[in-house]
Protein backbone atom coordinates (compact mmCIF):
# COMPACT_ATOMS: atom_id res chain seq x y z
CA UNK A 1 0.00 0.00 0.00
CA UNK A 2 2.66 2.80 0.88
CA UNK A 3 4.73 1.35 -2.27
CA UNK A 4 1.97 2.25 -4.44
CA UNK A 5 1.52 5.59 -2.33
CA UNK A 6 5.65 6.43 -2.72
CA UNK A 7 5.38 5.74 -6.46
CA UNK A 8 2.20 7.63 -7.11
CA UNK A 9 4.28 10.73 -4.97
CA UNK A 10 7.39 10.41 -7.02
CA UNK A 11 5.64 10.43 -10.03
CA UNK A 12 3.68 13.62 -9.54
CA UNK A 13 7.67 14.97 -8.65
CA UNK A 14 8.28 14.24 -11.42
CA UNK A 15 5.65 15.92 -13.35
CA UNK A 16 5.73 18.89 -11.63
CA UNK A 17 9.49 18.55 -12.41
CA UNK A 18 9.10 18.20 -16.02
CA UNK A 19 6.26 21.10 -16.00
CA UNK A 20 8.55 23.87 -14.19
CA UNK A 21 11.35 23.12 -16.14
CA UNK A 22 9.47 23.37 -19.68
CA UNK A 23 7.92 26.69 -18.52
CA UNK A 24 11.45 28.01 -17.52
CA UNK A 25 12.82 26.97 -21.00
CA UNK A 26 9.68 28.92 -22.81
CA UNK A 27 10.91 31.90 -19.94
CA UNK A 28 14.27 31.58 -21.45
CA UNK A 29 13.31 31.13 -25.36
CA UNK A 30 9.97 33.37 -25.35
CA UNK A 31 9.77 35.64 -28.50
CA UNK A 32 7.59 38.26 -27.02
CA UNK A 33 7.50 39.65 -23.05
CA UNK A 34 3.99 37.91 -23.29
CA UNK A 35 5.55 34.60 -23.90
CA UNK A 36 7.45 35.26 -20.80
CA UNK A 37 4.70 36.35 -19.06
CA UNK A 38 2.47 33.78 -19.39
CA UNK A 39 5.50 30.95 -18.55
CA UNK A 40 6.58 32.89 -15.79
CA UNK A 41 2.02 32.62 -14.72
CA UNK A 42 2.50 28.77 -15.49
CA UNK A 43 5.59 28.76 -13.59
CA UNK A 44 4.00 30.38 -10.17
CA UNK A 45 1.00 28.24 -11.17
CA UNK A 46 3.23 25.02 -10.63
CA UNK A 47 4.61 26.59 -7.63
CA UNK A 48 1.37 27.04 -5.81
CA UNK A 49 0.50 23.06 -6.73
CA UNK A 50 4.16 22.15 -5.27
CA UNK A 51 3.48 23.98 -2.14
CA UNK A 52 -0.03 21.92 -1.91
CA UNK A 53 1.72 18.81 -3.08
CA UNK A 54 4.12 18.85 -0.23
CA UNK A 55 1.66 19.19 1.99
CA UNK A 56 0.05 16.25 1.15
CA UNK A 57 2.91 14.05 1.14
CA UNK A 58 4.23 15.62 4.23
CA UNK A 59 0.97 15.33 6.13
CA UNK A 60 0.62 18.96 7.46
CA UNK A 61 -1.12 22.03 6.55
CA UNK A 62 0.84 24.90 7.94
CA UNK A 63 1.73 26.25 4.64
CA UNK A 64 -2.22 27.04 3.60
CA UNK A 65 -1.66 30.68 4.20
CA UNK A 66 1.28 30.90 1.73
CA UNK A 67 -1.28 29.46 -0.76
CA UNK A 68 -3.79 31.91 -0.33
CA UNK A 69 -0.96 34.68 -0.69
CA UNK A 70 0.30 33.48 -3.56
CA UNK A 71 -3.18 32.86 -5.41
CA UNK A 72 -4.21 36.51 -4.31
CA UNK A 73 -1.18 38.66 -5.42
CA UNK A 74 -0.19 36.23 -8.65
CA UNK A 75 -2.21 38.33 -10.66
CA UNK A 76 -0.64 41.83 -10.10
CA UNK A 77 2.50 40.72 -11.88
CA UNK A 78 0.77 39.63 -15.33
CA UNK A 79 -1.12 42.89 -15.43
CA UNK A 80 1.86 44.96 -14.91
CA UNK A 81 3.43 44.09 -17.61
CA UNK A 82 0.66 43.44 -19.64
CA UNK A 83 -0.52 47.06 -19.05
CA UNK A 84 3.36 48.19 -19.94
CA UNK A 85 3.13 46.14 -23.05
CA UNK A 86 -0.07 47.48 -24.43
CA UNK A 87 0.97 50.69 -24.29
CA UNK A 88 4.75 50.59 -25.03
CA UNK A 89 4.64 48.16 -28.05
CA UNK A 90 2.16 49.92 -30.03
CA UNK A 91 3.95 52.65 -32.30
CA UNK A 92 6.25 49.70 -33.31
CA UNK A 93 4.60 46.60 -33.62
CA UNK A 94 0.65 47.09 -33.50
CA UNK A 95 -1.89 46.09 -36.43
CA UNK A 96 -2.41 48.57 -38.46
CA UNK A 97 -6.27 48.70 -36.83
CA UNK A 98 -5.04 49.35 -34.34
CA UNK A 99 -2.89 51.95 -34.25
CA UNK A 100 -4.88 55.37 -34.48
CA UNK A 101 -5.84 55.62 -30.48
CA UNK A 102 -7.12 53.74 -27.53
CA UNK A 103 -10.98 54.49 -28.35
CA UNK A 104 -11.27 51.35 -30.88
CA UNK A 105 -9.37 48.62 -28.49
CA UNK A 106 -11.91 49.99 -25.94
CA UNK A 107 -15.02 49.58 -28.15
CA UNK A 108 -13.57 45.92 -28.94
CA UNK A 109 -13.26 44.56 -25.75
CA UNK A 110 -16.38 44.79 -24.80
CA UNK B 1 -7.14 -2.64 3.08
CA UNK B 2 -8.53 0.24 5.07
CA UNK B 3 -10.98 3.37 4.84
CA UNK B 4 -7.66 5.53 5.62
CA UNK B 5 -5.58 3.70 2.87
CA UNK B 6 -8.39 4.30 0.31
CA UNK B 7 -8.33 8.04 1.49
CA UNK B 8 -4.18 8.59 1.38
CA UNK B 9 -4.43 6.57 -2.75
CA UNK B 10 -7.23 9.39 -4.07
CA UNK B 11 -5.59 11.92 -2.57
CA UNK B 12 -2.28 11.08 -4.21
CA UNK B 13 -4.18 10.20 -7.52
CA UNK B 14 -5.24 13.77 -7.29
CA UNK B 15 -2.14 14.50 -6.94
CA UNK B 16 -1.26 12.57 -10.03
CA UNK B 17 -3.60 14.46 -11.91
CA UNK B 18 -3.03 18.22 -10.72
CA UNK B 19 0.53 17.71 -11.57
CA UNK B 20 -0.42 16.09 -15.50
CA UNK B 21 -2.31 19.15 -16.16
CA UNK B 22 0.57 21.20 -14.84
CA UNK B 23 2.55 19.37 -17.47
CA UNK B 24 0.62 19.60 -20.17
CA UNK B 25 0.46 23.62 -19.76
CA UNK B 26 4.42 23.28 -20.11
CA UNK B 27 4.20 21.23 -23.23
CA UNK B 28 1.65 23.57 -24.25
CA UNK B 29 3.96 26.51 -24.01
CA UNK B 30 6.76 24.61 -25.54
CA UNK B 31 4.68 23.66 -28.58
CA UNK B 32 2.39 25.87 -29.58
CA UNK B 33 2.89 28.84 -32.19
CA UNK B 34 1.92 31.55 -30.53
CA UNK B 35 1.29 33.37 -27.30
CA UNK B 36 -2.47 33.71 -27.45
CA UNK B 37 -2.43 29.77 -27.77
CA UNK B 38 0.25 29.37 -25.20
CA UNK B 39 -2.47 31.10 -22.80
CA UNK B 40 -4.68 28.79 -23.73
CA UNK B 41 -2.35 25.97 -22.55
CA UNK B 42 -1.17 28.14 -19.66
CA UNK B 43 -5.18 28.02 -18.27
CA UNK B 44 -5.17 24.84 -17.42
CA UNK B 45 -3.43 24.04 -14.27
CA UNK B 46 -4.77 27.15 -12.76
CA UNK B 47 -8.25 26.27 -12.42
CA UNK B 48 -9.17 22.43 -12.83
CA UNK B 49 -5.28 21.34 -11.47
CA UNK B 50 -5.49 23.90 -8.09
CA UNK B 51 -8.55 21.84 -7.47
CA UNK B 52 -7.35 18.20 -7.63
CA UNK B 53 -4.40 19.50 -5.23
CA UNK B 54 -7.01 21.46 -3.05
CA UNK B 55 -8.80 18.45 -2.93
CA UNK B 56 -5.93 16.17 -2.22
CA UNK B 57 -5.01 18.20 0.83
CA UNK B 58 -8.28 18.29 2.42
CA UNK B 59 -8.57 14.30 1.73
CA UNK B 60 -4.68 14.13 3.26
CA UNK B 61 -5.87 16.31 6.26
CA UNK B 62 -9.44 14.63 6.59
CA UNK B 63 -10.99 17.76 8.19
CA UNK B 64 -13.61 20.00 6.67
CA UNK B 65 -11.94 22.81 8.49
CA UNK B 66 -9.01 22.61 6.50
CA UNK B 67 -10.95 22.54 3.18
CA UNK B 68 -12.43 25.54 4.40
CA UNK B 69 -9.54 27.24 4.90
CA UNK B 70 -8.34 26.33 1.27
CA UNK B 71 -11.60 27.39 -0.28
CA UNK B 72 -10.05 31.82 -0.69
CA UNK B 73 -7.32 29.63 -2.55
CA UNK B 74 -9.73 28.64 -5.24
CA UNK B 75 -11.57 31.64 -5.02
CA UNK B 76 -8.67 34.18 -5.53
CA UNK B 77 -7.26 32.16 -8.24
CA UNK B 78 -10.94 31.64 -10.22
CA UNK B 79 -10.97 35.38 -9.59
CA UNK B 80 -8.08 36.20 -10.34
CA UNK B 81 -7.55 34.16 -13.02
CA UNK B 82 -9.71 35.73 -16.34
CA UNK B 83 -8.79 39.22 -15.46
CA UNK B 84 -5.23 37.96 -16.09
CA UNK B 85 -5.94 36.23 -18.74
CA UNK B 86 -7.80 39.20 -20.21
CA UNK B 87 -5.33 41.42 -19.88
CA UNK B 88 -2.55 38.87 -21.39
CA UNK B 89 -4.92 38.85 -24.29
CA UNK B 90 -5.94 42.27 -25.13
CA UNK B 91 -2.21 43.24 -25.09
CA UNK B 92 -1.55 39.91 -27.38
CA UNK B 93 -4.07 41.49 -29.73
CA UNK B 94 -3.35 44.70 -29.69
CA UNK B 95 0.64 44.65 -30.21
CA UNK B 96 -0.20 41.70 -32.97
CA UNK B 97 1.42 39.25 -30.90
CA UNK B 98 -0.30 36.28 -32.31
CA UNK B 99 -0.51 34.29 -35.85
CA UNK B 100 -3.41 35.78 -38.15
CA UNK B 101 -3.17 32.34 -40.38
CA UNK B 102 -4.59 30.46 -37.71
CA UNK B 103 -7.56 32.51 -36.81
CA UNK B 104 -10.84 31.21 -38.51
CA UNK B 105 -12.77 34.41 -37.21
CA UNK B 106 -11.65 37.93 -36.12
CA UNK B 107 -14.46 39.53 -34.38
CA UNK B 108 -12.87 41.74 -32.83
CA UNK B 109 -11.09 43.65 -35.70
CA UNK B 110 -14.93 44.48 -37.22
CA UNK B 111 -15.63 45.53 -33.93
CA UNK B 112 -11.72 47.89 -33.90
CA UNK B 113 -12.67 48.74 -37.57
CA UNK B 114 -16.07 50.23 -36.69
CA UNK B 115 -14.60 51.87 -33.78
CA UNK B 116 -11.76 53.70 -35.87
CA UNK B 117 -14.48 54.86 -38.53
CA UNK B 118 -16.33 56.68 -35.86
CA UNK B 119 -12.96 57.59 -34.57
CA UNK B 120 -12.50 59.78 -37.92
CA UNK B 121 -15.61 61.03 -38.44
CA UNK B 122 -15.45 62.52 -34.86
CA UNK B 123 -12.29 63.71 -35.59
CA UNK B 124 -9.07 65.20 -34.07
CA UNK B 125 -11.17 66.37 -30.44
CA UNK B 126 -11.21 62.43 -30.25
CA UNK B 127 -7.61 61.62 -31.25
CA UNK B 128 -6.28 64.26 -28.88
CA UNK B 129 -9.00 62.45 -26.16
CA UNK B 130 -7.44 58.94 -27.26
CA UNK B 131 -3.24 59.52 -26.02
CA UNK B 132 -4.74 61.23 -23.17
CA UNK B 133 -6.73 60.09 -19.79
CA UNK B 134 -8.28 56.55 -21.58
CA UNK B 135 -5.91 54.80 -21.15
CA UNK B 136 -6.67 54.53 -17.71
CA UNK B 137 -10.59 54.44 -18.28
CA UNK B 138 -9.67 51.60 -20.32
CA UNK B 139 -8.79 49.26 -17.47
Amino acid sequence: MSAALTVLYFGAGLLFTAAALLAVVRIVRGPSILDRVIASDVLLTTLLLVIGAEMVINGHTRTIPLMVVLAATAVFGTIAVARYVSKQDKPGEAVPDVEPDVEPADGGTK
Amino acid sequence: MSFDDILDLIAAICLVLGAFLSLAAGVGLLRFPDALSRLHAATKPQVLGLLFVVTAIALGARSWSTLLALLPVLLFQVLTAPISAHMVGRAGYRTGNFRRDLLIADELEEAVDEATAEADAAGEAVEDRGVGPAPTQNT
